[in-house]
């Protein structure tokens, strides 16, 4: 009984094999999407990350140029509003929230908070693009430099040397305590933010670029295209690359996490993003003070934040797992 | 020695030696003279087989050879160019003329290509063909190795480790070379699939009249596909000589010893293993005079101080030579 319904799954799976044994073609794209799909988690972190992208994209447009939530409207009327409560009889008509409900509540100045989390992630998510943006391009430059071209000799030192130093040196400040030096000395603006985490956190991406580089190297199929006579140039951008960059870009979605919650940590404590922005991590600091009376000024964007650093994590580790072929088995 | 008009590679002392460095800035405290003085030369159409044990440099000579190594003494003609004092352009045109197999079928493939591209991609790069011109050569290629071109899309993970064999013979072959360094090309494989590439690389040795240099440390690989077989000890020649005569005289004591590690496939056959003593000695370190006194059966007081010198066994013309002071 049993045998016989083995026998005709076999046999359909032997049908779907080519005359070569070989299963049904599958891209490297293909088979990435069908491993990310079954990791649900992954899944979840992706689709919160488009949820956000897409808010964060309509909040731009929403709050800055067709005003249909404005954050930075001052209702002394109705101040410390909790969330989902309408605005009082008494407030001045014109400044009423869109729908006529306070979604989110509202601060101690009466400002619409869904309104200023609303432009607060664009702020967030581009300060997370952008500085990751700028890490991945020094990392990858600094790290491919020193992995390929790292046994050159500069005077008395290799470039590998010099690079590396480079980067331990760049690696003992506690990175955090260096942006804040930075950020205090510097006149205070959303790009300087952006620039400065940029700046500082590129080393993890450099030395990751490197030991790809260094064991890439060292393959046969790199060896055999220099055997071939290929150039130098089309070795390390069509074969080397390619091959180095998929692990290096999980650590990027990891990247963009840490930086908006750097950003956070640094509007918390007033060196960051300076008003009238409202990012989350202001909102978070200017909530700080009335936890007991106003516990959402608190919650709203301490929860945004865990939120989108979780997702972000998660789709980082899918991604992991989805583009290492050693970790698909299990 | 040899009818010089005839051969194809001529390799004449031949020496890597790797630094070792240690220390706070690096000095070199000492070399691993991984390939020290090896003399030989191929003919066309010839396949020379060069065997001996794990790290005795049978690799380096192939790789020192085809440049991919920088070697550090030593004269490399092919085809009458001395390939050392090649400069980079011109190195780009003569490697078209010489390639090389890997051992390894899994690590020789970039997989973030398909195999068509791999295959294509050296006949694109030296502009030998493009458009439909290219895609009915590389077509052919697939067919010559016993691949379908109609796999050509897809990437090499798909495949089994003789069909991504198959695809690095193709890559090798795409340039039309005149000789080719087949680095453990089958070592990689099953028995059976062995067999097959074996009989592949023979066949195509005959339609294109390449000639190999075949890496490996099978001794029945060799006997099925070489000419002559060379056999290294510790970064230096033993013996060369024509196949047959090398297994069914060999001269040297380790050539015997390895031939006698060599099953046969005969169960009455008696045993008549040569058992050597001690272990294989570092390269950073190789001992005095004879590299195999320490270890060998039949030792005198010069081996331990003279290094060997070649010696023909019977008429030179047959090319039978050997390092050993018992025939000098």
């Amino acid at each position: 009984m049993n045998h016989s319904k083995t026998g005709a799954s076999l046999k359909t799976k032997v049908a779907s094999l080519d005359a070569e044994g070989l299963a049904p073609q599958e891209t490297p794209w293909e088979e990435f999407l069908r491993v990310f799909t079954k990791d649900y988690q992954a899944l979840f972190g992706f689709w919160v990350l488009v949820l956000l992208l897409l808010m964060a994209l309509t909040g731009k447009v929403l709050t800055e140029w067709w005003v249909v939530f404005d954050p930075e409207a001052v209702r002394l009327t109705d101040k410390f509003l909790p969330p989902l409560s309408v605005p009082s009889p008494d407030s001045i008509p014109e400044d009423r929230p869109f729908g006529g409900i306070y979604l989110m509540g509202t601060d101690e100045l009466g400002r619409d908070v869904f309104a200023r989390m609303f432009q607060g992630s664009f702020v967030s998510l581009s300060i997370g693009f952008v500085a990751v943006g700028i890490s991945l391009g020094i990392g990858i430059l600094l790290g491919g430099l020193s992995g390929f071209y790292g046994h050159v000799k500069l005077w008395f030192i290799t470039v590998d040397t010099l690079i590396m130093r480079f980067t331990d040196a760049m690696m003992c400040f506690p990175t955090f305590f260096l942006i804040l030096t930075a950020v205090a000395l510097l006149p205070p603006s959303i790009y300087t933010i952006m620039i400065i985490i940029g700046l500082f956190s590129w080393m993890g991406t450099a030395r990751f670029v490197r030991a790809e580089f260094l064991s890439i190297r060292e393959q046969d199929y790199v060896t055999a295209a220099k055997a071939l006579g290929i150039p130098e140039g089309r070795i390390i951008f069509r074969h080397m690359v390619p091959n180095a960059l998929a692990p290096v870009f999980v650590s990027a979605t990891i990247g963009v996490a840490s930086a908006i919650l750097t950003e956070s940590g640094l509007s918390f404590l007033g060196f960051g993003v300076p008003p009238p922005y409202a990012t989350w991590g202001n909102i978070l600091s200017d909530g700080k003070g009335f936890v007991f009376d106003a516990p959402w000024l608190f919650f709203i964007p301490g929860l945004a934040i865990f939120l989108v650093v979780l997702a972000f994590n998660l789709v980082g580790e899918g991604l992991r797992e989805a583009l290492n072929p050693k970790l698909r088995s299990r | 020695m040899t009818d010089s008009t005839k051969s194809l590679l001529q390799v004449t002392g031949l020496k890597k030696y790797f630094p070792v460095r240690s220390g706070l800035f690096s000095r070199v405290s000492a070399w691993v003279k991984a390939v020290d003085d090896v003399t030989f030369h191929l003919n066309q159409g010839e396949t020379l087989g060069l065997v001996g044990e794990s790290g005795c440099g049978k690799t380096t000579v192939g790789r020192s050879i085809l440049r991919l190594m920088e070697p550090t003494a030593g004269t490399v003609t092919f085809e009458g160019k001395d390939v050392l004092a090649l400069s980079s352009k011109e190195l780009r045109q003569t490697r078209r003329r010489m390639q090389i197999i890997f051992q390894d079928p899994y690590s020789s493939l970039n997989p973030r290509m398909t195999i068509g591209a791999i295959v294509a991609e050296p006949l694109k790069i030296h502009e030998i063909a493009k458009g439909q011109d290219l895609q009915d050569q590389v077509n052919q290629l697939f067919i010559r190795v016993g691949l379908r071109p109609e796999h050509q899309s897809r990437y090499p993970h798909e495949f089994s480790g003789g069909q991504r064999q198959r695809v690095g013979i193709a890559r090798a072959l795409a340039l039309n070379p005149k000789f080719i360094v087949c680095d453990e090309a089958v070592s990689a494989l099953d028995v059976s699939i062995q067999a097959q590439i074996l009989n592949l690389l023979r066949d195509l040795q005959q339609e294109f009249h390449l000639s190999y240099l075949f890496i490996t440390h099978d001794l029945n690989v060799v006997q099925y596909l070489a000419d002559r077989i060379a056999v290294m000890y510790v970064g230096k020649f033993a013996e060369v000589a024509p196949a047959e005569d090398l297994f069914a005289t060999p001269k040297h004591p380790y050539t015997q010893a390895l031939l006698s590690a060599n099953p046969v496939p005969d169960p009455t056959a008696p045993p008549k293993r040569i058992i050597l003593p001690g272990d294989v000695p570092s390269p950073l370190n190789p001992p005095a005079g004879c590299r195999f006194h320490p270890r060998c059966p039949d030792v005198m007081d010069v081996c331990k101080t003279v290094e060997p010198k070649l010696t023909q066994i019977g008429p030179p013309e047959k090319g039978h030579q050997v390092w050993c002071h018992l025939y000098g």
